[in-house]
């Protein structure tokens, strides 16, 4: 559960459908059409009516900015040059700062001609949320940061009592008190749509309404239970430059289908060391040990179960790394930490069941691939846990160290890697 | 009123919100070692029952309240000013607002993942505006070591004695992370004299306290000597503390040491276990974070390997000044073993005082004397094989099935007019219920009504023992003046053969190796029908007499074996079974029928009292 990026085409369809309810004179329809890869621009077309009347702008909706400096935006083309450059970009490799990834979706909506730029923003922070606002949005409102008014929001009084018009720059003139109510009306529908961050930047006047052009929004994916009906159909696509392997999907959907925690980054699928640690904090302490101990370009994943799963979900979490470990051999040998501080009230031996199953399961591979085991972990039935890993150690012919809580978490570490280095 | 920088002492007291009960036993048990005067909890609320739940308290029972919302809890127990919110991320919000709303309720504990930020936030702020203190959520709670525990917090009780939190040492602990809460008390628990408290306050982005609420009250609380802080990468809470230890706000040594420091050779991508665990900004790095407690003068360890050493030099200094006194170790105390625990691990052992030896539920399939029942529907056993498995504990042949099969066919019914039938129609026209009814009518099988099977068996094979012949054995009975068990019937006769004694004998004529006793029995027969016509051989005898046939034969059974059934009285249960079928059939047919209450006619009782005379009393 965290804050998750959404797709511009989401954000603003959030917008056209909900903001009324806050703001009676918001008129934005929210044209907007998505294009994936496997959209059919015909039948596109034919549910979109507009696309072949209207001038439109075409760019990439996957969770990165400054398009338009990378020179991916398509500004007041007709439906076929729209066409064609969806053709020529879609699949693309580009470069995105440090992150290199390819072009997947697309958003298309009407071409809206404007000089006025106007930026708005909300974030929040443990008090409350703030607003930002400035006449000089677009690219320059990061240079122009001294014009942005900042408009504090309690978390518990509301944006009722603030004073947002005597505040707003005098240039507005007769817009203050359609900007005043717009303000007001998106920290409601932001609010009330478990938004964590929103940025409108810019938006302009159109006909003498509102129009939202470019917009960066984040939600809060813990809010899913109370926002399924305003969420219906909404996606939390990955990162920029970030595709889930088979394997993190797998894991992802697990997690998915449980109370229990399940998490599985892969980041050097060829990496040495493997980790398998139980929790969200003893995880990270891990992953901070292997770097610290120079063996970062080794670590081959991040992740964590926690939580109590059962003993098929740690079967399927274990089967699933001990399959990626095992599929390239590399004459050094490889490690396998089974980590963890000592629990509270996870039940180790049966955690450790799963795991055991898995490791059986996988004895020739393990074999083959020269893999060394080290477990170090604690807690309710910690003993039994433990014994269950030893005994299977001399059955499986394959090491295993194991250590309980008299033993420093992270030592396993060491032990592990020391092996490595020669 | 104990002052505002201690949440629990070993006089608080608490509620716990959810039907947890293995966490209402750990903090009963936890109560128990620390040797409390009383129970910390006041009472369970759990919204879908009022009433009251059992729990241990060392080694005896206590009953501790149940109800069904937090202002009747609050109410009754005005002296609880804790709650442990084990609520659903769906219920969280609610019920900590109602509970704050409770005047008397000032810290709450909330347990549940995955609470929307602006909820906590408000949870948060609300508590702060009435100096209220939120823990939580997404945490395991937190303790005051001798005196509290939220919840799981600590684990099991082995780990809470080899941490030593059953009596207060000197060291104030608080993280992020519930999970790395019981691995500090370890830690801490080698390098000094123990965790005076330690508090998760919980990994999402907006705790209900904030790590630094948590330190201020240690450096306030004059007990707590030396702080202990273990922080996260993402956020700015680490900050808040730094710029504490600047203003010399915090005077307490503190040993602080921020996870994540693997992040900058990570893809920025990667979100850690925790929501509030990734670095927006560089200062919201791990290694900034920990320059930035370094340079502010806390003692940081080079890594998290170096967090022990750095509570030890620490420790060992205050010691050294005399700011610290040796600890006097008291006696570590005893929790009696959870009795299925114990069981489990071989380290007890119980006589049991009840045995089984037919059937066995307590595998993945039910066995019938050992075997599986999906074997025994596989292999076709039928009514009379399982009769086999669970009275004789044999696989008997088939064409002993089969007999017990035609036994329990043939005695099913036999009309409504016999006694058993009739009293469960009589019962079932009352008004009683299947099952009542079907046992008045069971309640009348005895020696007179199809309850002489086995004292046929016993008598004939008695007989058939002593070497009697037909009429020595006829003559013997009659001079014992008993009327020949299986022999007999109200209206049956010679002319009128009882077709059901027929067909069993031709069964088993035709299957049994042999029935020798039955032609005897038969013998038996032609002396009593010459004297009377309908001293026939009846189905209860038929019955009785062929089984020990049967059982002679079949090769099945010792002879020790066969005597037991005679003995034991398995042999009525053939009749008691079958008959049962005809019963629950004229049961229901009379409720069916809807048929009214009987009332025996008054013309066909012979009304005859007897005289003042007669029940006068001679004085």
């Amino acid at each position: 559960m965290a804050q998750r990026g959404i797709r511009e085409y989401d954000a603003k369809r959030l917008l056209a459908g909900f903001l009324p309810q806050y703001l009676n004179e918001f008129s934005y329809k929210g044209d907007l059409a998505l294009v994936g890869p496997e959209t059919d621009l015909e039948e596109l077309a034919s549910t979109h009516p507009w696309l072949k009347t209207a001038r439109l702008v075409v760019k990439p909706d996957q969770l990165f900015g400054k398009r338009g400096k990378h020179g991916l935006v398509l500004l007041d083309a007709d439906w076929d040059r729209a066409k064609k450059f969806l053709q020529e970009k879609m699949g693309a490799l580009v470069a995105v700062g440090d992150i290199t990834g390819r072009l997947s979706h697309f958003l298309i909506e009407p071409f809206i001609p404007h000089i006025e730029e106007l930026y708005v923003a909300i974030s929040s922070n443990s008090d409350g949320d703030n607003i930002f606002f400035s006449m000089q949005g677009g690219v320059f409102v990061e240079e122009n940061w001294d014009k942005v008014v900042r408009f504090h929001v309690d978390v518990l009084a509301g944006i009722d009592g603030v004073d947002i018009k005597s505040r707003l720059p005098k240039d507005l003139g007769e817009k203050s008190t359609a900007v005043d109510n717009f303000i007001k009306a998106l920290w409601r529908f932001y609010a009330e749509t478990g938004f964590s961050y929103l940025e409108i930047n810019p938006f302009t006047f159109h006909n003498g309404s509102i129009v939202p052009l470019d917009m960066v929004a984040k939600l809060d994916d813990a809010e899913e239970y109370w926002q399924r009906k305003r969420w219906s159909g909404l996606a939390f696509p990955e990162p920029f430059g970030r595709s889930l392997s088979k394997e993190e999907l797998f894991i992802k959907d697990l997690d998915s289908k449980t109370g229990a925690s399940l998490k599985l980054t892969i980041l050097n699928p060829e990496g040495r060391v493997w980790t398998m640690v139980a929790g969200g904090g003893a995880s990270v302490i891990y992953a901070d040990t292997i770097c610290d101990l120079g063996f970062a370009k080794e670590m081959a994943n991040y992740g964590e179960y926690s939580g109590d799963p059962n003993t098929e979900e740690t079967y399927y979490y274990t089967r699933t790394i001990l399959d990626l470990m095992t599929r390239h051999i590399d004459p050094r040998g490889k490690m396998l930490l089974i980590g963890g501080a000592i629990a509270n009230f996870t039940d180790v031996a049966k955690t450790f069941k799963g795991v055991v199953v898995a490791l059986e399961e996988y004895q020739q591979k393990l074999q083959d691939a020269g893999v060394k085991i080290y477990v170090r972990r604690g807690g309710p039935n910690y003993e039994q846990g433990l014994k269950l890993m030893r005994s299977l150690g001399r059955r499986l012919g394959v090491p295993i160290e194991v250590y309980g809580p008299e033993t420093h978490m992270t030592r396993i570490v060491p032990l592990a890697l020391d092996g490595a280095s020669t | 009123m104990s002052p505002n920088y201690v949440l629990f002492d070993r006089n608080t007291k608490a509620f716990v919100y959810g039907y947890q009960t293995n966490a209402i036993q750990r903090m009963l048990d936890f109560d128990y070692i620390c040797n409390r005067p009383d129970p910390s909890i006041s009472a369970i609320i759990n919204p879908s029952r009022a009433g009251i739940h059992k729990a241990f308290w060392g080694s005896k029972e206590i009953i501790i309240p149940m109800y069904r919302s937090i202002s009747l809890a609050a109410k009754a127990y005005p002296e609880a000013d804790v709650m442990v919110n084990f609520a659903s991320h769906r219920s969280a919000f609610d019920t900590t607002m109602e509970a704050l709303a409770e005047e008397n309720i000032r810290v709450v504990a909330v347990i549940a993942e995955g609470v929307p930020e602006r909820q906590s936030r408000i949870m948060s702020a609300t508590a702060k505006k009435q100096g209220k203190i939120i823990i939580g959520p997404a945490t395991v709670g937190g303790m005051t070591a001798g005196a509290f525990r939220i919840g799981n917090t600590a684990g099991t009780i082995e780990n809470i004695i080899a941490s030593k939190l059953y009596r207060p040492g000197c060291v104030g602990f608080v993280s992020k992370s519930g999970g790395m809460l019981n691995e500090a008390f370890n830690i801490i628990s080698r390098n000094s004299d123990g965790v005076y408290e330690g508090v998760a306050i919980g990994g999402d982005r907006y705790p209900g306290s904030t790590m630094l609420d948590h330190i201020l009250r240690y450096e306030e609380n004059p007990a707590i000597k030396m702080i202990a802080c273990l922080g996260e990468l993402g956020g700015e809470d680490e900050y808040r503390i730094i710029s504490a230890l600047k203003e010399g706000k915090i005077k307490k040594p503190l040993v602080a040491w921020v996870t994540g420091t693997c992040s900058p050779v990570l893809p920025a991508s990667v979100q850690f276990g925790h929501a509030g665990a990734k670095a927006d900004t560089h200062k919201e790095t791990a290694q900034a974070k920990n320059d930035a407690f370094s340079e502010a003068g806390a003692y940081v360890p080079t890594s998290f390997d170096g967090y022990g050493d750095s509570v030890r030099q620490v420790y060992e200094t205050l010691l050294s000044q005399g700011v610290v006194l040796p600890l006097i170790e008291p006696e570590a105390p005893k929790i009696p073993a959870d009795y299925s625990k114990a069981l489990a691990s071989g380290d007890i052992r119980k006589p049991t005082t009840f045995i089984c030896t037919i059937s066995d539920d307590s595998g993945e399939e039910v066995l019938y004397a050992g075997k599986k029942l999906s074997a025994v529907m596989d292999e076709k056993m039928g009514i009379g094989g399982v009769i086999g498995l669970l009275w004789f504990k044999k696989e008997l042949p088939d064409y002993a099935a089969g007999f017990i099969e035609l036994v329990l066919q043939i005695v099913a019914d036999h009309g409504p007019a016999v006694s058993g039938a009739h009293n469960a129609i009589v019962a079932s026209c009352a008004g009683k219920d299947l099952i009542s009814s079907l046992c008045s009518g069971l309640l009348t099988i005895g020696p007179r009504f199809g309850g002489a099977i086995d004292d046929a068996a016993r008598e004939f094979k008695h007989a058939k023992e002593a070497d009697l012949t037909p009429e020595q054995f006829v003559s013997d009975m009659k001079r014992k003046g008993i009327n020949i068990p299986g022999i007999g019937h109200k209206i049956k006769s010679v002319k009128n053969p009882d077709k059901r004694v027929q067909l069993l004998i031709s069964y088993a004529r035709a299957n049994f190796p042999s029935t020798e006793l039955l032609n005897y029995a038969l013998l038996v027969e032609e002396l009593t029908t010459a004297k009377k016509g309908n001293l026939i051989l009846n189905v209860d005898g038929c019955i009785g007499i062929l089984f020990l046939d049967l059982m002679t034969s079949c090769g099945a059974f010792s002879k020790a074996e066969i005597d037991e059934v005679v003995r034991l009285g398995y042999l009525n249960g053939l009749f008691a079974l079958g008959r049962s079928i005809g019963l629950i059939g004229h049961i229901l047919d009379q409720k069916r029928l809807g048929s009214r209450l009987y009332r025996h006619p008054a013309e066909d009782i012979a009304y005859i009292m007897p005289s003042p005379e007669d029940i006068k009393c001679k004085r």
